[in-house]
């Protein structure tokens, strides 16, 4: 068993159209790095060198990182990751 | 209870508690029913408090045309106030919206102008800062980023949940404007020392998040992360099963953005339970389920209910 990486539409470009891949790591952060491997190019459009990009949430089991550990919040196997681009409601 | 006009009964909404819902004696849910505001919604507060405030700053004047971007209940609480007070209305609103949302509009009297599906409300608002440009006479109160939403939520929800539940633990509040849960939040947290304020935000079909680049997210101005202690993305399955537990088991006929809330509320009695200590979690019940039964959301299975949500905004 691996992490599922939930992919949304704008950045499947980077998966092949996959709209979820499997990444390994014991933080979100190894995850990207991880996934970077296979996908190049995909870590720099959902963190840039202050962390998580503004317009980016990812959630780690529908939880938003951001209130968890960040980027440095612990995965294992059976884990599903979610990136998602920020948008309005009201 | 007698009010001199509707707008005047806006807020002082019950909070039932959950008894079939809750989990114990010790861990127990309360519902803030706000569907019982003149227009069915929590917006009726919000509406209420930007137009007060755009009339005292002196930026509406009597046949005044008021623009706002809105995924519907806004629209619809702007619409009730707004013809009581002499202004138009002119809403820009996602199409991906439920028949009644528009049907609610139009009787009120405002007019729509659509947006298109894909992006859901960041291209609304998009598109309402373009008509706003335009019309440099009209005024745009800018729920994202207008603090009399904030300060409506801050002035008459919190104080309200906290009189009538002083043991309050938790907060849970859908993730729109962002308006509820800072306002709720901060207040909240200024009274009860380790509170807990849990957003629920809704997930939607992949048609929504359809944006050309990751350059055109959407935060809105309001939005400050400090206020919340955790976020949760809620999808439509979720929101659906929770939706009709309520009215199941509790009788509470709510919308669907409230099921997403109950969920993210339960998860919090969850751990309340398995860490053995005493929770009292209240959650905003938004709306009524009126303006969404058009959407199929109460009957038929779980899983047609949910593919019928597919790329509509339905919080």
């Amino acid at each position: 068993m691996a992490i599922e990486v939930r992919i949304p539409t704008i950045l499947r470009t980077y998966t092949g159209g996959e709209k979820a891949v499997a990444g390994d790591g014991g933080t979100l952060a190894d995850v990207l790095v991880d996934l970077d491997s296979r996908h190049p190019g995909l870590r720099d459009r959902i963190v840039d060198d202050k962390g998580l990009r503004r317009f980016v949430n990812v959630y780690v089991n529908d939880e938003d990182v951001r209130f968890m550990g960040g980027l440095e919040t612990a995965v294992k196997d059976g884990d599903t990751v979610t990136v998602l681009p920020a948008v309005a409601g009201g | 209870m007698r009010y001199d006009s509707l707008v005047d009964s806006v807020g002082q909404t019950p909070l039932v508690g959950l008894p079939r819902l809750s989990p114990s004696a010790d861990v127990r849910l309360w519902a803030k029913l706000e569907d019982h505001n003149p227009t069915g919604s929590i917006k009726d507060r919000a509406a209420l408090f930007m137009i007060d405030a755009a009339e005292k700053d002196g930026l509406l004047s009597p046949g005044a045309t008021i623009i706002e971007p809105t995924s519907g209940n806004t629209g619809i609480s702007l619409a009730m106030v707004a013809r009581q007070r002499g202004y138009s209305l002119v809403c820009v609103m996602p199409e991906n919206t439920s028949i009644e949302r528009r049907q609610l509009l139009e009787m009120w009297g405002a007019s729509i102008v659509f947006s298109a599906a894909a992006g859901g409300s960041n291209e609304a608002v998009r598109v309402a800062k373009g008509i706003a440009a335009e019309h440099p006479d009209w005024v745009m109160l800018y729920q994202y980023g207008n603090a009399a939403n904030t300060r409506a939520h801050y002035e008459t929800t919190a104080p309200e949940i906290l009189a009538d539940l002083p043991s309050i633990t938790h907060f849970v509040a859908g993730l729109g404007t962002t308006g509820t849960l800072m306002g709720c939040g901060r207040f909240l947290r200024e009274h009860v020392p380790g509170i807990e304020i849990i957003a629920a935000e809704p997930r939607y079909g992949e048609l929504v998040y359809g944006l050309r680049n990751l350059d055109e997210g959407f935060v809105p101005e309001l939005y400050d992360a400090s206020v919340l202690t955790a976020r949760f993305s809620v999808g439509p399955a979720e929101a659906l099963l929770r939706t009709r537990e309520l009215v199941e088991q509790e009788g509470i006929f709510a919308g669907i953005s409230s099921g997403a809330i109950l969920h993210a509320a339960l998860g919090a009695a969850t751990k309340a339970v398995e860490a053995g200590v005493r929770a009292d979690i209240a959650f905003i019940v938004a709306d009524g389920g009126w303006k969404y039964l058009s959407t199929g959301a109460y009957g038929g299975t779980l899983e047609e209910a949910a593919a019928r949500l597919e790329g509509q905004l339905w919080a």
